[in-house]
Order: C-alpha cells, then sequence, then structure tokens
C-alpha cells in the first residue's frame, strides 16, 4: 500500500469513528424528528454510488475503445464499489422513508433509476464473476451501456411517477445541520477514494499473478 | 453504403434460409411466448375478468421473454458450428454483422407478435383495431430498442460460460426504459378512449432510446468482439 | 484519441450525430418535473400515533453501513494479503537460484 493511501486510510477511519459525535450534536428536525439523521450516512453514499458507476463506465471505455489494459482493473473496483455504496443507499433510504413517508418504497424515478443501476452493476459482477475468459471486454461494454441508461430510466420514469424529495434541498439547510453534513460528505469521499485505490490495486496484483503463471508455463 | 447493405442482406437471406428449413426457432418462440400470456393470465384473472390494463404489460413481458429465448438461441446455433467465427474472419464491416443479426432476429420478432397481439386483444378485449398504425409504430419501436441491446449482448456472451442465465441477467435491467415506455405507449392506445398525446410522447421517447442504443451497440460491437 | 479505431463508418457517424442531436433537445424536458400524482399525500401530516418509533430505524441504518463497510474492508484485506503472499512467491521462483544467497524476498 503506498504512503498516500495509508495516510487517506488512516484519515478517513478517524474521520469514521469521528461521526457519531458530530452527527449526535445536529439538533432534531421540526418535523422528522430524530429519523432524519439517516439522511447524514444515506446522501453521502448516494453521491459515491453514483459517482462509482460514473468511474466505472469511464474506466470501462478506456479499457475497450482505448485499450488502456489497467483501465479494466479500475473498472472492475468502481464496480465493486458501486454495489457497496448503492447498498447503503437502497436500504438507509426506505429505513428513512418509513418514517418520513410512511412507505418503505415508491416507484418514483431516483428511487427506480437507483434500483436499476444497482442491479445492472450486480449483474456486472455477476458476469465478470462467471462469465469466463473475454468477459472484461463484455462487462466493459455493459457498463458503458449502465452510464449512459441511467439517464434514460430517470427520464423515462420521471414521467411515469415523481416523488422523491426534490434536490435542492441542501442549499436550504441550516447551519447546525449542515455541518455534519459536509463532514460526512467529505469523510465518505475520502473512504472511497481509499477503497477505489486498494481494490484497483488488487486487480492489478491479480492480473501481474496471472501474467507471471502464464511466464512461467511457457 | 451499398456495400454495408449488402453484407446485411447477406446475413439475413442466411438466417432465414437456415429457420426456413425446420421453422424450429419460430414455432417454438411463438409457443412460448402463447404459454407465457397464459400464465400470466392464470395470475391476473380475478373473478373471471381480467384486472384492468393489464393487457400491454402482459403483452411486453411475453415479448421481453420470448424474445430474450430466440436471441439466446440464435447465437447458439452459431455457435455450435462456430459460424460466428467465420462471419467475424469475413471481411465484411463488423457493424453490417451487427445489423444484419439485428434484422434477423427483429423479423422473427415481428411474427410472434403479429400472434401474440391478437392473442392478447382477444383474451383482454384490447382494442387493438382503434389505432393499428400506432400500436404497430410502438411495438416495432420497442422491438428494435430490446433487440439492439439484446442482439449486441446475445454476441458477446457467445463464448461465455453461464451465458443462458447472464443473458437475461444483463438484458432485463438495461432495457427497463424501453419497457416503461413500450408498456406506458401501448397502454395509453388500448385505453377504452384512447389518449394519443400521451401514446405519441411515449413513442417519441422510444425513438430516442432506440438511436442512443444503436450507437452505443455500433460502437461497442467491435472492441467487444475483437480478442 | 490516435488509438482510437480508424474513422467511422458513415452509419456509425449519421447515428451518432442523431443521437447528440436529440439527446441536446430532450435534455430540458427531461429536467421538467410533471405534477407529482394527486392521490399520494405527503405524509408529514399523519397523526403521532401512526409513526413507528425511529431509534430502531435510525439504528438498522447506521448499523447496517458500519457492518458491511467493515467486513468489505476485511475481506479486501484478506483478498490483499493472499494475492501479494502469491505474487511475492512467484516472484521469487522467477529470480535465479543464486539470488537467494543475497536474501531473496
Amino acid at each position: 500500500m503506498t504512503r498516500s493511501t495509508l495516510y487517506l486510510l488512516a484519515l478517513a477511519a478517524g474521520m469514521f469513528a469521528a461521526a457519531p459525535w458530530i452527527i449526535n450534536a445536529a439538533p432534531n428536525e421540526a418535523t422528522m424528528g430524530l429519523v432524519y439523521k439517516i439522511y447524514f450516512f444515506h446522501m453521502p453514499s448516494a453521491w459515491m454510488f453514483l459517482i462509482s458507476a460514473l468511474v466505472a463506465g469511464v474506466a470501462s471505455a478506456r479499457f475497450l475503445f482505448f485499450k488502456k489494459a489497467t483501465a479494466d482493473g479500475w473498472a472492475v473496483a468502481a464496480a465493486e464499489l458501486t454495489v457497496l455504496f448503492g447498498s447503503f443507499t437502497l436500504v438507509t433510504g426506505p429505513l428513512w422513508a418509513r418514517r418520513a413517508w410512511g412507505v418503505w418504497w415508491q416507484w418514483d424515478a431516483r428511487l427506480t433509476s437507483s434500483l436499476v443501476l444497482f442491479l445492472m452493476f450486480i449483474a456486472y459482477l455477476l458476469l465478470r464473476r462467471f462469465g469466463g475468459p473475454g468477459s472484461d471486454k463484455l462487462g466493459a461494454g455493459m457498463a458503458i451501456f449502465s452510464m449512459f441508461n441511467v439517464i434514460f430510466v430517470w427520464v423515462s420514469v420521471n414521467y411515469w411517477r415523481t416523488i422523491h424529495p426534490p434536490t435542492s434541498v441542501v442549499p436550504t439547510l441550516p447551519v447546525e445541520m449542515g455541518i455534519p453534513l459536509w463532514y460526512c460528505v467529505t469523510a465518505f469521499t475520502l473512504l472511497y477514494i481509499v477503497l477505489l485505490r486498494l481494490r484497483a490495486r488488487l486487480e492489478h496484483q491479480r492480473a501481474r499473478v496471472d501474467e507471471l503463471y502464464l511466464a512461467e508455463e511457457s | 453504403m451499398s456495400a454495408f447493405l449488402r453484407i446485411v442482406w447477406i446475413v439475413v437471406k442466411k438466417d432465414i434460409t437456415v429457420e426456413v428449413r425446420s421453422l424450429e426457432l419460430l414455432s417454438t418462440t411463438i409457443f412460448f411466448a402463447i404459454t407465457v400470456v397464459l400464465m400470466f393470465s392464470f395470475g391476473l384473472v380475478v373473478e373471471g375478468r381480467a384486472v384492468p390494463d393489464v393487457a400491454p404489460a402482459i403483452l411486453w413481458i411475453a415479448i421481453a421473454f420470448s424474445g430474450t429465448l430466440a436471441l439466446g438461441r440464435t447465437f447458439e446455433r452459431e455457435r455450435q458450428n462456430d459460424t460466428l467465427r467465420a462471419l467475424l474472419l469475413a471481411p465484411a464491416d463488423r457493424p453490417a454483422i451487427y445489423v444484419g443479426k439485428l434484422t434477423g432476429i427483429l423479423l422473427l420478432l415481428a411474427l410472434v407478435e403479429l400472434v401474440l397481439v391478437p392473442l392478447v386483444g382477444l383474451l383482454f378485449n384490447a382494442p387493438i383495431f382503434a389505432h393499428p398504425g400506432r400500436l404497430a409504430l410502438a411495438l416495432m419501436a420497442g422491438s428494435v430498442g430490446f433487440c439492439a441491446v439484446g442482439t449486441l449482448f446475445a454476441a458477446m456472451l457467445v463464448r461465455a460460460r453461464s451465458r443462458d442465465v447472464l443473458l437475461p441477467i444483463m438484458l432485463y435491467p438495461m432495457t427497463v426504459p424501453v419497457m416503461i415506455a413500450g408498456v406506458r405507449g401501448t397502454a395509453a392506445l388500448l385505453q377504452p378512449e384512447p389518449e394519443l398525446a400521451i401514446a405519441q410522447f411515449w413513442l417519441a421517447l422510444l425513438a430516442t432510446f432506440d438511436v442512443v442504443f444503436l450507437t452505443l451497440a455500433l460502437w461497442t460491437f467491435d472492441p467487444v468482439m475483437t480478442d | 484519441m490516435r488509438r482510437l479505431r480508424a474513422m467511422p463508418g458513415r452509419l456509425k457517424a449519421a447515428s451518432t450525430g442523431a443521437m447528440l442531436v436529440l439527446l441536446l433537445f430532450t435534455s430540458p424536458s427531461a429536467n421538467a418535473q410533471p405534477q407529482p400524482p394527486k392521490d399520494f399525500v405527503a405524509v408529514d401530516e399523519t397523526a403521532p400515533g401512526e409513526q413507528i418509533p425511529a431509534i430502531p430505524l435510525v439504528a438498522t441504518a447506521y448499523g447496517f453501513i458500519w457492518v458491511v463497510l467493515l467486513g468489505y474492508v476485511w475481506t479486501l484485506g484478506r483478498r490483499l494479503r493472499k494475492v501479494e503472499g502469491e505474487l511475492a512467491e512467484l516472484e521469487s521462483r522467477r529470480k535465479p537460484p543464486f539470488a537467494n544467497a543475497t536474501g531473496g524476498k
């Protein structure tokens, strides 16, 4: 592990360890009371989820069209993290929604797009695991489609239903709530960068091991 | 352009010739589609009457399921005789091969839909003859979107392990927008009082999806199929 | 960019152009929020008696993230250690035998 990754990991771990106190210090919200605090982890998770999907798509494009071999390692890492942060988002969201909206789930644009994106990257991971040789290229093709597709799922479901709170709630937050939120966003971002580098490193090392085995046989 | 179209025509002609001999794909796919419609009907008919608005959903699900099967089996045929590799080795423009396979599958699916739509109209009293032109357009647009992605994925998976289950796993989430637009558009047309403006909107959206998916597929077919 | 495939065919170029034009046209409408359906009522107005307690929800939410995150980091560490061990072994095998005298890996 490189030194910079180590520092980032220590910093991210420290921030996460301190997070409960910072979140606890934030005031309760007027209508939703305590439960809105799920938001402090739900929103950064959602951002990392979407950003990771984008990273996976871009890395896949570099691998497929520009033939950069190492880009595939980054794509797999980003895909796995998309599923990880996606699971955070899709579990914390309904838990909050049950209290805030009275239902666990709603078929609106954002929820449906998130679910479909999540499923697409699970499919990607299944393909990479069970598809056999050549699945790196297939996966890359799929990741590129997934990246574009999120927009379309959003648009189509948007015209079908819409109930999720509008995106613009963030700027209107009072300062006492804003601080924990941005703290958590920073913590999640650092965490994401660290995990991405570590996971990509794992893929690159695996590729190197395969290379060495092949060299031994010949 | 004419060289491109000639390759497309050759590939389509080859597929039709092979299929016409036994009609295996066509007959089994049509029958499968019929059984899917029936299975859903048993689930959704309450006290002898169908749940309202269920006809478009069943129609499109049957198309999706039978389309997936047809895609898998078309390329399985290619795999068994290793003809896909021969096709790719031929001095032909790769996108032309893709378009050729796509056209073949679309023709098959069109025949399946020709049987499915009257069946669904019959079983659910849907007014399929109210706006037949628009309905046909919606079906075509949706099928193109679905098969554009499906042909690419099925071709990609030809040499993969677990390909028969991986194809639906990859295809269904990817074609969600097409399915939503297809079902909503068809539903608008099959209402007792058809909502033409809404149907038009969904049709335009479907056309957009088709263009984007086709473009993406044309770009990715070559690098993905190259060893 | 040089490593991109040489000039795309005319069909590719045409469909890419059509795609970009369409995306440009549809992007403003993508942001338009249609009216939410009237049958769904925002639940802030439900009576306090209908609310379920918040603490189990919050605890489950944070607990889930912590547990899964720690589990993931742990398995990642385990996988990395395993691969790096394999890599070290392979690298040492590649070295000619006399290199071990100077204390190989």
